[in-house]
């Protein structure tokens, strides 16, 4: 048994500690906003926050979570730097499929918890790792520049 | 998004008779006679005449007691923003409040058949085009039986009634009824039968900026996407398949997968072997465990390299003509200067964020099917065949798409058949996943290509002579589209875009060679213009300098005079300062312009080269689409097929080495990334003519104005995709 809290909740999960924590939050707790795209952190869609930090959950093992705060997607509203974040986001008109969304907004809220006032290039490479096939990268750009209060720049 | 579908207001007939209903009007499926038009991608019912189709309302609209409007979509949201386009045709003509409308995804019933192509699907950048006319007429009727159940009510006659913001209002007593209200009674009234549409001056919403309503779910997580879908007592099932195409289980060990906990049990499946566990991670692990040994069969003779040396011997042999005006030969020999070139394009993979999968839940009498799918008739057929059921026994819950691009418009329905093989060997509730790994090797490519083209020039310049040679797989053959898209041997999506070029050239002859093997191939995101427009604008780029002219000014001479894409290009060239602005040193621009699947797209690429490698900085475009559905839709689509026609230019190729694919998750297929980005303007030609495609039409140019920049740049032709194999230092 794990102990793990999740969006300030705790709650045991009976599994290998080796699972990843991505199927941990999918499989065991049908917590599907974080989402599976690659298993091998190249894409970002399964980013989460372990203890405020963006983490890659497809190879973080479960056991690793035990003992820190996980914020998923689920859970990110419940900060007000979040709503914010979510607030950018549904003023831009980010999503287009929408699948590498919750990663994307996970990754931008942990970039501004960091930095505030993230400049272009800081942008860019807080955002790198984070795929997105529809190319919703330069409304991504948009959202964080106008969550951190910035002028957002042309899509 | 909700994707319950209980009925509110339809209760006389019911649903489910309505549906039952609406089958036997609109017939099975027929999708053998409706044909191609001009050859492009517009298609029409003109074979022989057939019953008119009857769209009732209550088939795409439900008004609840509390004045919310559910808008049922017949197609398939996967980025594109249907579930904001489509429902904008209903609301502009019933009168909604827009603020109150949501959106549920539709079950497959004949009458969410797509109107031209007779079968209920997404694709062809069709979805709006093929709707205009039918859901302005959805809309429309409602609100006339809206205001007749209103005027019955009151007693007054309809005519001195109207409708505005979901409510009827009769001016002069003053009396106002919300739909809420009237959607019982106005269910009952029979249809009306004659509609007249707004004109377009009186567009409250069409033309409008709007927002996408499936936005606020795709930023809390709660979106569904097949992968999200829990059955109880479901199970996952990760599949080995064979790492050859074609090839067949011979023998297999499954002793170490069955010890991983969570395994219940180890299948042989027709694709390969399949391990069903309590969950994903250990079937994964259970399935890499396995031990298989394949009869691989004759996909393993395939090598890159081999395939491309054939291909292009192959462009240098008469082919089958596609198209041929003048004489060529003649043509060559009055010509004042010739070139010619060879070109290679790779097979190319969807890889849609979300990787392919499927939930079945099969009963002795039943199949429930939750996916994204783009194809769900033929799913729905395939299905039934496979689980010999009648097809009225299978359903489909059509879920968010996590990017679709073609490959999940399967016309074999690979994923969905094997799927409920599945289902039929564990004997379950099962979720098929196929890791990133999977998808990216499991076939269904666009296909790979060589091309040879031949071009003269006048004296003055203009092009006389150009012979044009494409070899690469049909993706039409051995499906159902065959019977009209296959005609006299010429697969049209196969040339479409190099058998349309809209330049003036008296002598021109088309050829085209669909070589067979065993890899997999489909459409992909502008299916043949995704090749087609490279070739043939680098080409036209070419003659432009072999004669000394300025690209956009040769491009517009050898244009006819009405054309509709002089439109695009010198909107492009005219916002990008073409000719005009100092770019920073060591920048150019390329153009490019295209027409695909009715719409016409012109995009000015600002290009530098750092490190010996390609950057891209601004991309202008100049779209004309007909006229505007959501101006938000077409910017979003436009960048969005930029970023896709970039990732494939600079970076995709699906490589094969003894019948394996090469390359496996997206270090080594990799789409563009964020710090890759260029900035994108995308500008509208204001136009009011019939809606045409916005999904797709944004692709093809991008790689030829991309690859003419860097000839700019360098002096050297870009004739192999992709760039990045090649080194500017």
């Amino acid at each position: 048994m794990i102990t793990l809290t999740i969006n300030g909740t705790r709650t045991k999960v009976d599994t290998d500690p080796g699972t990843p924590l991505l199927w941990v939050l999918r499989d065991h707790l049908q917590l599907t906003g974080t989402k599976y795209g690659c298993g091998i952190a190249q894409c970002g869609a399964c980013t989460v926050h372990l203890d405020g930090r963006a983490v890659r959950s497809c190879v973080t093992p479960v056991s690793m979570a035990s003992g820190k705060q996980v914020t998923t997607i689920e859970g990110l509203a419940e900060t007000a730097l979040g709503k914010t974040v979510q607030a950018a986001w549904q003023e831009v008109d980010v999503p287009q499929c929408g699948y590498c969304q919750s990663g994307q907004i996970m990754a931008a809220t942990a970039l501004l918890k960091e930095n505030p006032h993230p400049s272009e290039s800081q942008i860019s490479a807080a955002m790198d790792g984070i795929l997105c096939r529809c190319g919703t990268y330069n409304r991504i750009r948009s959202a964080i520049q106008k969550a951190a209060g910035q002028k957002g720049g042309a899509v | 998004m909700k994707t319950q579908m209980n009925n509110i207001t339809a209760q006389n007939p019911s649903r489910r008779q309505f549906l039952k209903d609406s089958a036997a009007l609109m017939g099975g499926l027929v999708i053998g006679f409706y044909l191609p038009m001009k050859g492009g991608r517009a298609y029409a019912a003109e074979a022989q005449p057939q019953p008119k189709p009857v769209y009732p309302p209550n088939a795409f609209i439900r008004i609840a007691p509390d004045d919310s409007i559910t808008i049922v979509v017949n197609k398939s949201e996967m980025g594109q923003g249907v579930y904001t386009s489509l429902p904008m045709l209903i609301a502009e003509e019933l009168e909604a409040d827009w603020s109150r409308i949501s959106v549920e995804s539709a079950p497959v019933a004949a009458v969410y058949n797509h109107t031209a192509f007779g079968m209920q699907m997404t694709g062809g950048s069709t979805s709006v085009t093929s709707s205009w006319e039918q859901l302005r007429r959805v809309g429309a009727s409602g609100r006339i039986m809206l205001i007749r159940a209103a005027a019955q009510q009151w007693g007054v006659p309809e005519s001195e009634c109207h409708a505005e913001n979901s409510q009827v209002i009769h001016a002069n007593s003053g009396k106002k009824l919300s739909y809420g209200k009237l959607a019982d009674a106005a269910a009952r009234l029979p249809l009306p039968d004659n509609v007249a549409l707004k004109s377009p001056k009186d567009f409250k919403i069409i033309g409008k900026p709007t927002k996408r309503l499936d936005t606020p779910a795709k930023i809390n997580g709660s979106a569904q996407f097949g992968l999200d879908i829990y059955l109880p007592g479901m199970l996952t099932v990760v599949i080995a398949r064979s790492p050859v195409f074609g090839g067949k289980v011979k023998s297999f060990d499954a002793t170490e997968a069955r010890k991983v906990a969570g395994v219940q049990g180890v299948y042989q499946v027709p694709t390969g072997i399949a391990v069903a566990a309590t969950g994903f991670w250990p079937a994964k692990t259970a399935r890499d465990l396995l031990e298989i040994e394949w009869d691989e069969g004759p996909g393993a003779a395939l090598s890159t390299p081999k395939m491309r040396a054939e291909f292009l011997a192959l462009a240098k042999t008469p082919g089958a003509v596609a198209r041929k005006d003048g004489d060529t030969v003649q043509g060559f020999k009055m010509a004042h200067k010739s070139i010619s070139a060879e070109y290679e394009i790779p097979y190319l993979a969807h890889a849609a964020m979300e990787p392919l999968n499927v939930v079945v839940d099969l009963k002795p009498d039943h199949c429930s099917i939750w996916t994204g799918t783009q194809m769900q008739t033929v799913d729905a057929m395939m299905a039934a065949k496979t689980a010999g059921l009648k097809p009225e026994q299978v359903e489909i819950h059509t879920t968010f798409l996590g990017g679709g691009f073609g490959r999940r418009a399967n016309p074999r329905s690979d994923f969905v058949i094997e799927a409920v093989q599945v289902a039929m060997a564990v004997g379950q509730p099962v979720k098929v996943v196929w890791t990133r790994e999977d998808d990216m090797r499991g076939g269904n490519y666009r296909p790979m290509w060589a091309d040879h083209i031949e071009a003269g020039i006048a004296r003055n310049g203009k092009p006389l002579a150009w012979k044009h040679t494409l070899v690469g797989q049909s993706i039409i053959a051995d499906t159902p589209f065959a019977a009209f898209l296959i005609q006299n041997g010429i697969d049209v999506t196969s040339v479409e875009g190099a058998a349309t070029l809209p330049y003036m050239i008296p002598n021109l002859q088309i050829e085209l060679h669909s070589p067979e093997n065993a890899v997999p191939v489909q459409w992909w995101r502008s299916v043949g213009h995704s090749h087609t427009a490279f070739v043939v604008e680098t080409m036209i780029d070419e003659l432009a300098h072999l004669s000394g002219k300025d690209p956009v000014a040769y491009r517009l001479g050898i244009l006819p005079a009405d054309s509709r894409y002089r439109g695009v290009l010198k909107l492009a060239a005219d916002k990008a300062d073409w000719g005009k602005k100092k770019l920073a040193a060591g920048h150019a621009y390329g153009v490019a312009v295209h027409k695909s699947f009715d719409s016409y797209v012109a995009e000015i690429a600002e290009v530098s080269l750092e490190n010996g490698k390609i950057r891209m900085h601004r991309v202008v475009a100049a779209v004309d689409c007909g006229m505007v559905i959501n101006p938000d839709g077409i910017h979003q689509q436009i960048e969005s097929a930029i970023v896709y026609g970039l990732s494939a230019a600079l970076h995709g190729a699906i490589t094969l080495e003894n019948g394996r694919v090469m390359q496996s998750n997206f270090h080594d297929y990799a789409p563009l990334r964020f710090s890759e980005m260029p900035r994108v303007e995308v500008h509208i030609v204001a136009s009011s003519e019939v809606p045409t495609g916005i999904g797709e039409p944004g692709v093809p140019p991008i790689a030829p104005a991309v690859a003419n920049a860097v000839f700019k740049l360098t002096g050297k032709r870009l004739r192999r995709m992709p760039f990045d194999q090649e080194s500017f230092a």
